[in-house]
């Protein structure tokens, strides 16, 4: 793809443990066009916040060893030096982190905290900033900015410091903000609010938008493009229609069949994919989904490629005749 | 209805403003009654006062005023040695999965706490334990040697999930306990609830702003805004016909999927500014974002008043719920 703005290619990330080697992310390749917003939805424990640490150049954990290449507009991040790398994050890549307290730490206000933020990327005097933060409070829901700034972030509810830190990654216009479940702690009606900040973000300056999310109702609303993660790579690739409407890989109709939806008649049980997650020490050889999959067949024993078996900008990762599925799919998820 | 197991009265949390004499009214007069084996969702703005809620009615905060009571026993006031056996039938799953895990704690070590501190079981019987609860929530047998950090968000989450049911509690105040879950794991721990309630009679407060997940768990819900209950009644009959105006307004945001094939709902934008709990508006706190508001909803606070079939709004203009 020419006009990619981020390529990761053949990302894998291990982790040494007492127990073996631990394969988070296991060759995953992904690409983010300029000004695209590529939604992430997967399995938990399948990789997508070890991932998006390795292209942030954020994984501290020393038994970590990391392959493949991130490429920024052609550059690859992997090979850049501690200090040009943080320059890049936080002024061209910004992340919301899962963990607001991996931003936030404890002993210093949540006021003082966004302004470091905003004078380490921009020359402005302390009341400037302090007065740049209170706006910035307020446009992600913050009543009474003025007076709150002056919280440590124990002071806060979980929503908020979720908010806070969404802050902190929009103060700079980042070209490429990476999103790690930047919603899962606030209502739908703050959702909604923050989900507007972010389109603002990539209408008003082109940026592009990384989305990782269980909820499929935010994807639905944001992303262009889906990737479906399992066990450590991208299983699914295609537009949000394709995907949601016409889903390839078994996984993904579990993943959907799951969904407890709204103005539906309640069921008395969800559906859950049976059978535990892969372990990421030995991985299953073959199709890291078979051992879980009703309709696995000789062949998967052997790992499929993620690639275009239904039409060119669909890519799946699974055996099965495409012609089939549709009837299998309606089976499964009867 | 069966008997009450839990029951909040007039409970108000209020935290100190930082430089100034403000006061937050995290929690500003919240009554309820909890009953046994049943499910109450908490539903409600981020910030609204859910998670003080949560933990007032655990007595891990002290309530500044207001009293909770656990199977008839005022616990309000009781020290910390007194509530001791309290603590082990009443359990929170936290909100926040990275700040209530010890870091320094290996997993197998934070589930097995509870067992030690109340001196349940053998070791043996403590390890089997705490295998079985691991299993049960989808994590591995070689997890226990891990520590938190090691772990996906959801995850952790469900570390925190296998130590609340460690000792068989009869009540447990779930506050999110499965917003980082992907769609399926989220199926299986819900179900697993779901069991252990049929077999145990257990009561869950869940507090969860995932709407679907809310109404397939609960049996009645309580919406909070700033503060207070605004409307609390049975699960089905809320969602589909909701009788606060706020209650209306949350549910037409929630986003719709793009498989659904249903036309989008209107989604009604609540006007204003998100209001402060350092000053509640008057009246109606609701009033000045209120597509219904007339005067009398700035100067007079309504009661929750009775509106049949289990159902209690505070609104001077509810909404017709004759469908219900
Ligand atoms: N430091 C570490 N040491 C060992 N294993 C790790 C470490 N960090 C993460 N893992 C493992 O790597 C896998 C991927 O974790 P990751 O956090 O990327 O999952 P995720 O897809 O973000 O899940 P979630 O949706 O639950 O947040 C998990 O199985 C996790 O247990
Ligand atoms: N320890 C504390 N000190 C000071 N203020 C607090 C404290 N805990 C909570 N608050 C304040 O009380 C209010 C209610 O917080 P709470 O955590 O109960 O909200 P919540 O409904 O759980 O929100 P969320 O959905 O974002 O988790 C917030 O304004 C919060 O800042
Ligand atoms: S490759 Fe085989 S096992 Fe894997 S999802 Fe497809 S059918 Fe199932
Ligand atoms: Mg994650
Ligand atoms: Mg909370």
């Amino acid at each position: 793809m020419p006009d990619a703005l981020l390529e990761v290619c053949d990302l894998s990330v291990s982790f040494r443990t007492e127990n073996g080697v631990v394969r988070a992310v296991d060759g995953l390749s992904l690409s983010l066009a300029l000004g695209e917003v590529v939604g992430i939805v997967g399995e938990s424990g399948s990789g997508k916040t070890v991932s998006m640490m390795a292209v942030m150049g954020l994984i501290r954990d020393p038994n970590a060893v990391i392959e493949g290449q991130v490429l920024l507009r052609g550059r690859d991040l992997m090979q850049l030096p501690r200090n040009e790398m943080r320059l890049v994050r936080g002024g061209e890549i910004a992340m919301i982190f899962q963990d607001p307290m991996t931003a936030l730490t404890p002993v210093y206000t949540v006021g003082w905290q966004i302004a470091e933020q905003l004078r380490a990327h921009q020359a402005m005097t302390r009341k400037q900033a302090r007065a740049r933060v209170a706006e910035l409070l307020a446009e992600v829901g913050i009543s009474n900015p003025g007076r709150r700034l002056d919280d440590y972030p124990h002071q806060f509810s979980g929503g908020m410091r979720q908010r806070v830190m969404i802050a902190m990654a929009l103060s700079c216009n980042p070209s490429i903000l990476i999103a790690d479940e930047p919603t899962t702690a606030l209502d739908v009606t703050i959702q909604a609010q923050i989900l507007e900040l972010m389109k603002r973000l990539q209408r008003d300056h082109g940026s592009s938008i990384l989305l990782i999310t269980h909820d499929m109702g935010v994807v639905s609303d944001l992303a262009e493009r889906v990737a479906v993660m399992y066990a450590g790579s991208v299983v699914e690739e295609g537009s949000k229609a394709d995907v949601f409407r016409d889903p390839q890989h078994p996984y993904t109709w579990g993943l959907l069949g799951s969904i407890p939806r709204v103005g539906r008649p309640r069921v008395r049980r969800l559906a859950a994919i049976p059978g535990l997650p892969p372990s990421l020490i030995d991985p299953p050889e073959g199709c890291r989904f078979a051992p879980r999959c009703p309709h696995r067949f000789d062949r998967c024993s052997v790992r499929p490629e993620l690639a275009p078996r239904v039409s060119a900008n669909r890519l799946d990762a699974c055996h099965l005749d495409p012609a089939i599925r549709p009837s299998l799919r309606h089976r499964s998820v009867a | 209805m069966s008997e009450t197991l839990l029951e909040a009265r007039d409970l108000v949390k209020h935290f100190p403003v930082r430089r100034s004499k403000d006061m937050v009214h995290a929690v500003d007069g919240v009554s309820l009654e909890v009953h046994r084996g049943e499910t109450l969702g908490i539903v409600g703005e981020s910030g609204c006062g859910k998670s003080t809620l949560g933990r007032l009615l655990v007595r891990l905060h002290d309530p500044t005023s207001g009293t909770v009571r656990f199977r008839g026993d005022d616990i309000t006031k009781l020290s910390r040695r007194e509530l001791r056996p309290y603590r082990r039938e009443m359990q929170m799953i936290f909100q926040d999965p990275y700040a209530s895990l010890n870091p320094r704690k290996r997993v197998g070590q934070i589930v097995s706490d509870p067992f030690q501190i109340h001196r349940a079981g053998s070791r043996e019987e403590t390890r089997r334990r705490v295998q079985e609860l691991l299993e049960v929530v989808g994590l591995s047998p070689h997890h226990v040697n891990r520590y938190p950090h090691e772990f996906s968000g959801g995850q952790r989450q469900r570390i925190g999930v296998a130590r609340a049911l460690a000792l068989s509690p009869q009540l447990i105040v779930a506050d999110e306990p499965v917003s980082a879950l992907d769609v399926s794991i989220q199926a299986q721990v819900i179900n697993l609830l779901d069991d252990l309630q049929d077999d145990f009679q257990l009561t869950y407060v869940f507090i969860a702003h995932d709407l679907g997940v809310v109404h397939h768990v609960s049996d009645r819900i309580a919406v909070m805004y700033l503060g207070v209950v605004v409307e609390i009644g049975p699960s089905d009959p809320l969602f589909l016909h909701p009788i606060h105006p706020y209650t209306e307004a949350l549910l037409s945001a929630i986003p719709p999927i793009e498989a659904d094939d249903e036309a989008r709902r209107e989604r009604i934008v609540l006007r204003g500014e998100v209001p402060s709990p350092i000053d509640p508006p008057s009246g109606c706190r609701f009033h000045p974002r209120c597509r219904y508001a007339t005067e009398i909803c700035s100067v007079e606070e309504p009661v929750l008043a009775d509106h049949g079939g289990g159902r209690f709004a505070a609104c001077h203009h509810p909404l017709d719920a004759k469908g219900a």
